[in-house]
């Protein structure tokens, strides 16, 4: 079976973001391991000289004329749903020590 | 109950047209309905009574002038994954809990504008991550034909809402299956049309090369005109597709004699439920009487589909998440220190699929992995298009079930994600080979739960698809006795 560490659990849920207390990363450990052990029997394909498919069926991105275009109010509007906001900015924690 | 919420959309269409009922008096019916059921679904998350009353009485006026379209006048909800403006849009979650969109999407610019009336925002698995819709922030939605049981999902609210007479069409979204399956366990249809059909501007992101909005109705026809609606090249969507959208719904009538219908080997040997397996056999008889011809073919990578999907949904979905950061919207968590405030907003704001979903996509995306798990799967995703890409050399519509089983009881299956993830089996290679495909009623299983089957088809077919199903349906003539829901409760059950 694959197994996924206890700190490899913890290494990706910092890149993630997100914090879990000891219980949850006890059950998450166990739950990744499982699928993924299932997910390693792609291992079994060969896929030598396989192109690989991001997308179906979008074979170029469309283009459009460079065109100027109003968007009066945008800046409150976008600050509308903001938690915290200070004039025209997003407002976050203190960043610089 | 009124027997007006028992008919089909295109049947009230004619009422409506003929003025033998007015918008604003269907509306009534459906809110009413709505009241008494609601307490029992849970379909719903939002009930945005005062806007669809202004909706109703403006189409009633266009309705006065002999205008018409397939959505005027008709009472529609929406999954709570389509941005609405100024209508709260929840996602499910709890880190949207009390999100108001500054804007609509496409879809809903065209649902609106073609006079449709938005009676709700309907109740779904969080960020469309799952198969029951026991995942949601705001409760489980229940099947209307058991309310022990789970609807499916992730698009459950709206297959509920529909099965449950709520309203006469709902649009939900399909990444795996999430619009099949749950049509499919509620006993209606559920469309999910070729990727890049329908623009997904203004639904919320899940897994972008995926994501595809979809149609849940009460019959095919009715699917046909609502698709004809919302279809379409949309230029704030790249990937939406500049192929010009037919008249679906006058393009049934035509039969399908001498068609060839393929049903893959491979969909037979997946440890189907013995009413499931009898379901295939009367839809091959019913196909068989409407003058097609049921032909074997091959899908030989659909044991891997699953693996694929579970490596490239969960990457796509680690990455459209990462917007989630309590900055410019949706809840935050408050702390001194930037990166503590990233992370006890997801932690508190993210419900544990989603975050289990997030971890599974990082860490297949995060360096060393990238090429075992993320480019591995994304090249057998070419084989398993290549799969279908054969098999449609030899048929017109490839058929299967939806779902291994019928609805299964609520928290039967959550405390093993992976058990759940393999009853997608179905439905997600059509979404890893962006094709077309539809869930319809073909009978009931021996506890009384709905049963469908699935027709898939070629790219931008869905003239096609429709009419396979179309002619399935009206050939097999199901009887459909749908829940009345206002005699019982909950706890009587």
């Amino acid at each position: 079976m694959r197994k996924i560490s206890r700190e490899e659990v913890l290494r990706i849920a910092r890149l993630a973001r997100l914090e879990f207390n000891d219980e949850e990363v006890e059950v998450l450990t166990h739950q990744l391991s499982s699928i993924l052990d299932y997910i390693e029997k792609l291992k079994e394909i060969n896929t030598e000289g396989v192109e690989p498919t991001f997308y179906t069926f979008v074979t170029e991105t469309p283009m459009r004329e460079d065109e100027e275009r109003k968007a009066e109010g945008a800046d409150q509007l976008a600050l509308r749903e903001a938690p915290s906001v200070y004039k025209k900015f997003f407002r976050v924690p203190k960043v610089i020590k | 109950m009124n027997e007006l919420l028992k008919k089909n959309l295109y049947e009230i269409r004619e009422l409506l047209d003929k003025k033998e009922i007015s918008s604003p008096e269907l509306l009534q019916i459906c809110l009413e309905r709505i009241e008494k059921v609601e307490p029992k679904l849970n379909a719903l998350i939002t009930i945005t009574e005062d806007i669809a009353g202004a909706q109703a009485n403006e189409a009633q006026k266009r309705i006065e002038r002999n205008e018409t379209t397939p959505l005027l006048g008709i009472p529609i909800t929406l999954k709570d994954i389509f941005v609405t403006k100024d209508i709260r849009t929840t996602c499910g979650s709890k880190i949207l809990e009390n999100y108001i969109p500054q804007y609509d999407g496409t879809v809903v610019e065209k649902v609106i504008a073609a006079g449709g009336v938005m009676v709700g925002k309907n109740n779904m698995d969080e960020f469309a991550m799952g198969s029951s819709n026991e995942n949601s922030y705001f409760g489980p939605v229940r099947n209307p034909w058991d309310l022990e049981r789970v609807p499916g999902g992730s698009s459950g609210g709206s297959a509920a809402s529909v099965a449950g007479l709520e309203c006469y069409v709902s649009l939900g979204t399909d990444t795996g299956g999430s619009v099949r399956q749950p049509a499919s366990f509620c006993g209606v249809v559920g469309l999910k049309p070729t990727y890049g059909r329908i623009s997904r501007y203004g639904i919320i992101a899940f897994a972008s090369s995926l994501d595809q909005v979809g149609i849940i109705t009460r019959c095919v026809r009715d699917c046909a005109m609502v698709l004809e609606v919302i279809a379409g090249y949309d230029p704030k969507d790249s990937t939406s597709s500049p192929i010009p959208v037919p008249p679906y719904s006058r393009l049934l009538d035509e039969g399908i004699k001498g068609w060839k219908i393929g049903l893959p080997v491979e969909f037979l040997s997946e440890g189907l439920e013995e009413d499931v397996l009898k379901g295939i056999e009367r839809a091959k008889e019913v196909l068989k009487e409407a003058g097609a011809e049921i032909v074997d073919v091959s899908l030989p990578h659909l044991p891997y589909a699953v693996s694929v999907y579970y490596i490239i949904a969960p990457s796509e979905a680690s990455s459209n998440l990462a917007r989630y950061d309590g900055v410019r919207y949706g809840l935050r968590v408050n702390s001194s220190d930037l990166i503590e405030m990233y992370m006890k907003t997801r932690a508190q704001g993210f419900g544990p699929e989603v975050k289990r979903r997030i971890m599974l996509g990082t860490y297949a995306l995060s360096a060393g992995y990238y090429d075992a798990y993320y480019l591995k799967a994304q090249k057998v995703r070419t084989l398993i298009k290549k799969d279908f890409e054969k098999a449609f050399e030899k048929v017109d519509i490839i058929m299967g079930p939806v779902s291994p089983t019928t609805a299964f009881k609520i928290g039967e299956k959550t405390s093993d994600p992976l058990q759940m993830y393999l009853s997608d089996i179905f439905t997600i290679p059509v979404n890893l080979a962006g094709l077309g495909g539809i869930s319809v009623p073909v009978g009931f299983d021996r506890k009384g739960l709905p049963v469908g089957i699935q027709f898939i088809c070629k790219p931008y077919r869905e003239d096609e698809l429709l009419r396979c199903a179309y002619h399935f349906e009206k050939t097999n003539a199901l009887k459909i006795e749908w829940p009345s829901l206002e005699d019982v409760s909950p706890s009587q059950k």
